[in-house]
Parts: structure tokens; sequence; C-alpha cells
């Protein structure tokens, strides 16, 4: 190596920060920062309920049942004399709890799925992903209520339930993706390092692929908040006398043309939160397809 | 610029364009002035990035929306200036008065339309002929651009022609009209060196039925070189020097120019007599154009103080030459830079791979498609075997074969004497790690979410089995001293660096451990020309140091011609010609490898061979001809014996073998230039067009 060049410029890089590309369209997109702004008062609500609540959101007061929203009861009292408001704010812990418990779960089984019948391909492949397609071809709603009716209903087994529907739509999403990362070079060489298909997938391909899954997992974040609240809705989720909003929902109904508020405003809540999630959905693709 | 004024077919003016991104805008073209004059072709080169593009975008007002010209002036046939036309005045002129032939045809044709429709549309809608008339004029077009069986062809989809010929059915659209000014971006890019050639023979045919002129824009010297009368090289936006094609090339007055020149391998460089000059540094980013200094200060030997204060005002140097150089008078003494070159391995070492009977056969329903076909040879310990051949003679897949990325069908393939199982999985550790493989795409060869330092660490415990972390960290920048990188080059990922960079890294990556073989794919063809120089200075000091032997993949006759020291030529799944690099192309055996050598560009006109054309494309390897493969396209066809026996080897002095019915004696009667490659001779020879 006597005959030895120069070494290759400093200059010969091109100016571009990874971190900071993605961020910077994020931080200008009113999209985004709307719905991140609203999700976070939901979140920071959740933990922090028990500290801003009015009222204690369970105390009865016989003498204040069915009172529209006034200054002292800002969103009225339901058929107990509960404050609204208060349980409103409550009530977003349940679902903040089970939905992200849920995509979690779901995300982690769905991945995994995805990245080996990707990799692998083959009789693998053939044998999960067929599985994968009969079990959407049924509707998702009608899958929970099954399996709920027959574990019984409680806060785990929503979690478990609402996992086990999203394992094969995250699994789909990941495969398309691992299918086009595999075919490039990179995978290639480190076939030829003698890597193991474990440390290929989880190594080299997962990095790759950090974008369409953090899109998947907002939108399933909403899907989960929206089928939880269902769920609790049909009384196959949390129950009495929790503030859940879906819980909430299904027995306000009996009074809703006396006292709407009842209904109205963890309705509300509701809808804001699955909004935020979906503007925060969309804010991300948005940054990545740029 | 002489009293021809009068014409003109283009004329640009002081044109400058900027592109708007993410609020800042970036100078891509800097006061570029060029004349067309009527009936003359004229190439702008320069490498990617240097914005000609941009220009023959202005030129046809198609410009993206994020481009603002800020000055200049394009005036069209002495009339038009093209910048302030009309809509409707433009939408008149395009496709009638002004044609556009693109890179990629295949994206350029509309899929869902017949070609022999696609080519009548232009005569309906510029000519107002009625649709019968239209096509037959579209047929009487695809004559001329030497459509064989056009009346067939016209009631063809895009996707069932060649590229080749998708190509011809743009320029029977493009000529449709007989336009004044035809404006090709780079029409030959993409596609093999045989279809290329056929294309440029096609571009300079029709340059004598047509009397447009044209803007020939290219990044390969020597095709510009070759069908250009006037050349203009642009440099970061700049127009930086400009004249006659044979004048400019032979007698560069540009820093730039001269050291473009330099840095491509030329008929009679070895990497044992002469080391590559590499322009030093790399391309400069998007939107230098705009400094108020030489854009080429930063990489020039002659830079001085005045380079880095002010812009160069065009000199003329010459009649008809001009050049943005201060110190212009001094471009012709500067020295090529006098650095040895690598040393050559000793011949005579034992063998290290031997490829025996191996066959690839890819199978789905019904049909067989055997791309590699009994291929055997054998590489010599730090020996380098250049393996060239067209798109679909199997070379990337026997290299994928070898390394254990697929597996071959039948057929034995051993490392020193050891046979390697089919399947990598199955195969000695320490024997795959002897092999490794340099990808052709550096930016997708390497991961980018890892930084250099990882990948290379990586690498390193898995090849060289060291797992003390000290003693990986110095490897590692050793590894990275001795591909050139920086330390600082570490610690960013992929998406920071330039393709030579990248490129060097994954070098760097294949000789982590202590490979005794690394198959090169392609491994400069993505490279601009400046950058393709110094790794393949690099590629060469690396294998005379560590005595690796490689396997150059290559379609690039001039660069497997100067690093390798036996040649194989391949057509469809077999090898047909293999020997000395000295003697495989010099003179040409087996008629495909001439011509192959026959289509390859060259910049000065010593080099020039006579074209020998092929006849159609590659056939498909699910249906191979009989007898020879090649005889449906060989210029040398003897007749029934070709069709239905399957050629020998034939063995010449030198040791060289290749498979045909012409026995070497024979050959040195066919070819009367043979042995005399430097003659000149008559660019449209075709004496040997078969009878």
């Amino acid at each position: 190596m006597s005959v030895a060049e120069p070494l290759a410029p400093v200059e010969e890089t091109v100016p571009r920060r990874r971190a900071g590309e993605l961020l910077r369209p994020l931080l200008r997109s009113p999209t985004f920062l709307v719905g991140s702004a609203i999700l976070a008062f939901w979140v920071l609500d959740a933990i922090f309920w028990p500290a801003i609540v009015p009222q204690d959101p369970q105390a009865l007061n016989v003498a204040q049942t069915l009172k529209p929203p006034s200054p002292a009861h800002w969103f009225g009292t339901d058929d107990l004399g509960r404050d609204v408001l208060s349980r409103t704010l409550a009530g977003a812990s349940s679902t903040l709890t089970v939905a992200p418990a849920a995509t979690a779960l779901g995300l982690l089984g769905g991945t995994l799925l995805g990245l080996v019948t990707g990799y692998f391909r083959g009789l693998v492949d053939d044998i999960i992903m067929r599985a994968v397609d009969s079990l959407l071809a049924f509707p998702l709603i009608v899958i929970a209520v099954l399996v709920l009716a027959v574990l019984g209903p409680s806060v785990i087994n929503v979690i478990l339930v609402i996992a086990f529907v999203f394992t094969p739509i995250v699994a789909r999403t990941v495969r398309s993706a691992v299918l086009g990362e595999r075919e490039r070079e990179y995978v290639s060489a480190a076939k030829l390092l003698g890597k193991s298909s474990a440390a290929i997938m989880f190594g080299e391909i997962l990095p790759n692929i950090t974008g369409p899954l953090a899109v998947e997992v907002t939108i399933r974040l909403g899907y989960a908040i929206f089928t939880s609240a269902t769920l609790s809705f049909l009384s196959l989720g949390i129950q009495q006398p929790s503030p859940d909003w879906g819980l909430t929902i299904s027995l306000g109904r009996a009074f809703l043309q006396l006292a709407p508020w009842i209904v109205l405003f963890p309705a509300a809540a509701l809808a804001t939160l699955i909004i935020a999630v979906n503007l925060v959905a969309d804010g991300l693709r948005q940054a990545f397809e740029e | 610029m002489s009293g021809a004024a009068t014409d003109l077919a283009l004329e640009v003016d002081g044109l400058i364009i900027s592109y708007r991104r993410r609020g800042q805008t970036l100078r891509v073209v800097s006061d570029v002035s060029l004349e067309i004059r009527r009936g003359e072709a004229y190439g702008l080169v320069g490498e990617s990035g240097c914005g000609k593009t941009t220009v023959a975008m202005a030129i046809m007002r198609y410009l993206p929306e994020n481009a603002v010209v800020e000055a200049g002036r394009i005036v069209f046939a002495q009339s038009e200036d093209l910048l302030r036309a009309s809509p409707a005045k433009l939408r008149a002129l395009r496709g009638d008065r002004m044609a556009m032939v693109y890179q990629d045809p295949g994206s350029a044709l509309n899929p869902s339309l017949t070609v022999g429709r696609q080519v009548a549309e232009v005569y309906e809608y510029h000519r107002g002929l009625s649709r019968r008339d239209a096509r037959e004029a579209a047929q009487k077009m695809l004559r001329q651009v030497q459509i064989s069986d056009p009346d067939r062809v016209v009631r063809r989809y895009p996707h069932e022609l060649s590229g080749g010929q998708q190509q011809r059915i743009m320029f029977a659209m493009a000529l449709a009209t007989d336009p004044d000014l035809l404006v090709l971006d780079e029409p030959t890019t993409g596609l093999d060196a045989t279809v290329e050639a056929e294309v440029l023979d096609l571009v300079a045919q029709l340059r004598a039925e047509f009397k447009t002129a044209i803007l020939f824009i290219s990044h390969n010297l020597g095709i510009v070189a070759r069908l250009c009368e006037r050349v203009g090289v642009l440099y970061a936006g700049r127009l930086i020097e400009e004249g006659p094609a044979q004048e400019l090339f032979a007698d560069p007055r540009h820093p730039y120019t001269l050291a473009l020149l330099r840095c491509v391998p030329r008929l009679g460089m070895r990497k044992d007599s002469h080391r590559l000059d590499p322009i030093p540094g790399s391309l400069p980013p998007l939107g230098t154009a705009a400094i108020n200094a030489c854009v080429y200060a930063p990489r020039c030997p002659l830079a001085r103080e005045r380079c880095r204060a002010e812009p160069p005002p065009p000199y003329a140097v010459a009649a008809q030459r001009s050049t943005r150089c201060f110190f212009h008078e001094e471009v012709p003494a500067i020295a090529p830079s006098d650095r040895g070159a690598a040393q050559a391995v000793e011949a005579n070492q034992p063998v290290l791979l031997e490829i025996e009977h191996l066959v690839k056969t890819y199978r789905s329903t019904g049909t067989a498609a055997t791309v590699v076909a009994d291929v055997s040879f054998a590489v010599r310990r730090g020996e380098v075997l250049g393996l060239v051949g067209e798109s679909g003679s199997g070379k990337s897949s026997l290299a994928k074969c070898i390394v254990g990325l697929i597996e071959p069908t039948a057929g034995r393939i051993a490392l020193d004497g050891a046979t390697l199982s089919h399947a990598a999985a199955g195969r000695d550790p320490a024997l795959r790690r002897e092999l490794q493989m340099v990808f052709q795409n550096p930016d997708t060869a390497l991961n980018p979410s890892h930084t250099v330092r990882h990948i290379l660490g990586g690498a390193v415990r898995l090849l060289s089995g060291l797992r003390e972390k000290a003693k990986v960290e110095r490897r590692i920048a050793h590894l990275a001293a001795s591909v050139r990188l920086r330390p600082q080059h570490l610690d960013l990922r992929p998406g920071a660096l330039s393709g030579g960079l990248k490129q060097r890294v994954a070098i760097a990556r294949a000789f982590a451990g202590a490979p005794r073989l690394v198959l090169c794919d392609e491994p400069t063809s993505a490279l601009d020309v400046s950058v393709q120089a110094a790794i393949l200075n690099l590629l060469a000091e690396l294998q005379a140091s560590q005595s690796v032997a490689y396997l150059f993949i290559s379609h690039d006759l001039g660069v497997v011609r100067y690093l390798a020291d036996r040649i194989a030529v391949m057509y469809l799944g077999e090898i047909v010609d293999i020997g000395p690099a000295a003697s495989v192309f010099n003179p040409p055996h087996h008629p495909y490898t001439e011509a192959l050598l026959s289509a390859m560009p060259a910049i000065s006109e010593g080099e020039r061979r006579a074209r020998i054309k092929l006849h159609g494309t590659i056939p498909s390897p699910s249906n191979p001809p009989s007898g020879c493969r090649f005889h449906t396209r060989c210029p040398r066809y003897l007749g029934d014996i070709c069709r239905d026996q399957v050629p020998p080897w034939q063995r010449d002095a030198a040791g060289h073998l290749y498979h045909c019915h012409i026995a070497p004696s024979d050959l040195a009667r066919l070819q009367p230039a043979a042995g005399k490659q430097r003659t000149v001779e008559p660019r449209g020879a075709e004496s040997k067009e078969r009878s």
C-alpha cells in the first residue's frame, strides 16, 4: 500500500440529519400538531385525573339527579346524581389503558408473524397467510363478541381479544414491507457474512420498516379505542360502576330524552380522542411519504 | 459565433435556473449560453447533478413546478423566445417542430396503447391526417427507424417490445413531423452495449435523412465524441468548456475536461502498468452554481487565489472554442499524477475456485429457463477473472450460485479443492467467509439504518472472529484507512455518504476478514466516471496487497480490460470465450466478443473499430436456439453447421479457448483488421454484415 491515495475528503458527505429530516415536516404539519395536542391532553388526564376532577366521580347525590349543566355541575349530573364532568375526565384512563395495551400486543404478534412470513416465504408464508386471510374475512367485532361471550367479560380479556384481531392486520402490513426490504442487497450481504435468519430479521430488516410500522401503530390505536368503547357499550368489557366512556354511553341511553348530557359529553370525549389519534396517524404518514 | 448566425436552430443565452426546496433557493444552472446550428449535433456532457437535464427541460419548457428561470433567453429557430411563449404556442411547437427522446423508453410510452397508435397520433394531432392516413404514415416511419416487420410491430403494446425497439418507437414519434430540434436525454443509458450501438447507428443515419438539429445529453464522453460535431462540458451548472468534439477531446483546455478524460481506462491501459487518475474530491453539492468563484477550484490542480475570488469569464482559446479557466494556457502541461501502478500477481498460481458443469434452471409451471447452462472455469489464486456479457447472459446468476445466495441445479463448486455444498447454509463457515461479494448498487447494499461503524463492526466480528471490543475497533479503523475513509465517516449512516464513499464501505465490509475470492458484481456501474477511477484503483491495490482473487462482472469492456488478468465472455448462460486478457480482446476470436468490442464507444478516433452489427436481441433462456446458441445473431454465420451442431472448443496459441465452428486459422482470414486494432476504419463499414 505504498501507493496510498489521500483520504476521501470530509466534505464528500451529503449534509442531512435523519432525525431532523423526519421531525421538521412533522413540526410544520398542523394536522400532526393539533392531533398530538389533543392526544397529549387526554393522556395527561388519564394519568392525573384524581388531581383534577372537581368531585369524586363515584360520589352519589340523590338530591341532585339528572340536573342539566350549571355552574355547580358544568356537564350536569347523571341518574344517580354523579358529576358528569368528573366522570368524563375519569373515564379516559380505562380507554387509554386497554387500547395501548391491546395495540402493543397486537403489534408484537403481527410484527413477528409478518417478519417470519415475509422473510422465509414458501410453505410457512402460505399457511400463515391463508389463515390470516380467512380470519380477516369475518367482521372483527363479530369475532370479538364471540370470543368474549365464551371467555367472559373482563378487562384482560378485552385486551387479549383486541390484540388477537389486530395481529393478522399488522402481520399483513409488516409482511408487505418485509417483502420489499428482503430483496435489497444489504440482506444478501448479511447472508454472506453468515448472519443468522433471526439476526437478519430483527437486526437488519426491522429497523428499516419502522416507518410503516409507526403509521400502523397510530391507525391501530384509533381502532383499539373505538373497539374497546364498543365492547364496553355491549357490556362485554369493563363493568359498572367504572366511569368508562363506552359503558357510560350505554347506560345513559335510557335517559337520552330526559338528560342528553349524560351521553353527549363522554361521546364527545371519545370522538375527540379518536380524531386526535387519526390526525397523528395522517401527519406521520405524510411525513414518511415526503 | 461565425457568420452563419442566420442559420441557428436554437440559441440559449445567459440561462440561470434555480430550484426552490424547503424554503431554500438552489441555483443549478448558471449563465449557460450555447448555440446549435441547423442540422448540427451538439453534445452536452457532464456527471450527475451538473444540470444537463435541467437545461434540456428548460428548452422544452418541461421544468418542474419548483424551478425558477431567473434570467436568460431560449430562442427557437431565431424567432420564438420559448421562455415567453404562450401555452398554446408551446403545444403547437412541442412534438411538431421540437421533440424529445427520454432516457427510459419503457416509461415514456403509454402502456395501454399500441405503439402504432402512439406514432399515428402524432400525425393526427400535428398534421391533421385522418386515422387511416396516419396509420400508413406511422408504418412508413417505423420502417425509417429500421424496425423489422413494422406491419406486425404497429399492433404491439410497448411491453411486448425490447428496450432497443421501444427506443426506436420513441425516435419514430419524435421524428414523425421532421422537427427542427431534437433533444436526446441519455437515450441509450440503461440499454445493453450492443443495443446502444445500434441506436447510435440509427441516430447517425437519421441525421443524414432529416436535417434536424440535435441536442445530445450524455454522461458518456465516447458516445458524444462519436456522434456530435460540437461539445459543451457542464460542471456544477456552468458551461466550463465548449468546442468542436474532436479538438476538445484531443486537446482539452479546462482542467476538469482533462481530468475527466484521464480517469477513463483507455485501450492499452492495464492495472499493472497504469494507475487511473481519479479527480480528487467529489461532485459539488446542489446550489454550488451560485458561488462567486470558479466552481472547479476545490478539485483543481491549477487553483490559485484568483480562482476562489471571482468566476472566470469564457476565454476564446481557438476558433469556436472557449473555456472558463483563468489559467487555460497551463492546462495542457498538467502532468498525470505519477503514482506507481499496483503490483501484478505472479502467474501460474494454484487454482483457487473451480466451477464444473454448473447449471441453474428456474422452473415455473410449464416452462424452465436455464440461465446458467453447463459452465466450467477456474480462478487462480490472486487472479482477476473478468466476466462480460449483455444483460440476460446469466453473469449475475452465476455469481450468486458461487457465493451461495441461490442454489445451483447441478454442478460442482470447489474452493481450494474442497467441494462447497450448493446451499450457503450447508457450507463450512470457514470456507463461506472466504467468499465475499461487492454489490452493484451501493445505495441498497448498505443497511440505511446502521452507521458505518456498526456495519463494519458486524462484519469484523463475523468474518475475522475477533470478539474483544478494542481489537474490533482497531480492525475497523484499519479497514476504514485501507479504503481511504476518514474516522469521521464511521459514525455516519449510508444516507449521509456519497455513492463513491458508500461503495468504499461496501468494499471494506467484503475485506473485513481475509477473503480469498471477492465477487464484484458491476461495482462501478452506478458511479460517475470521476468516482469510478478511484474505486478501480482501490480494488486493484487491495487485490495486489492482499493477494485476493476477483471474479469481476461488468458490462463495461474498458473497465474489464483494465482490471482483469483473464476474461470470460458469457452469452445466454454459456461461456463462449475465455482466455488471457491480452488475447481475448486483441484480437477478438469469438464473433460475439468481436461484436461486443466493436459496440464499445471510444473517445478517440484511433480506438474505434469497425462496427459489427448483431441482429435482434438476446433470445429467451427458456427456449435457447439449437446448435450454437449464438447462431441467430452471429455476424459470421456459416450455415447449417451452426444451427445444427454444438460448436467445439477452439484453442489458439495463446491458450485462449472459444466456442465456435470457425478455427483460429480460418478466423485470421475472416478478420482483415485483426491484430491491427488501431487502424481507423470508416464508421459505416458494413462489409462484415451477414450475407
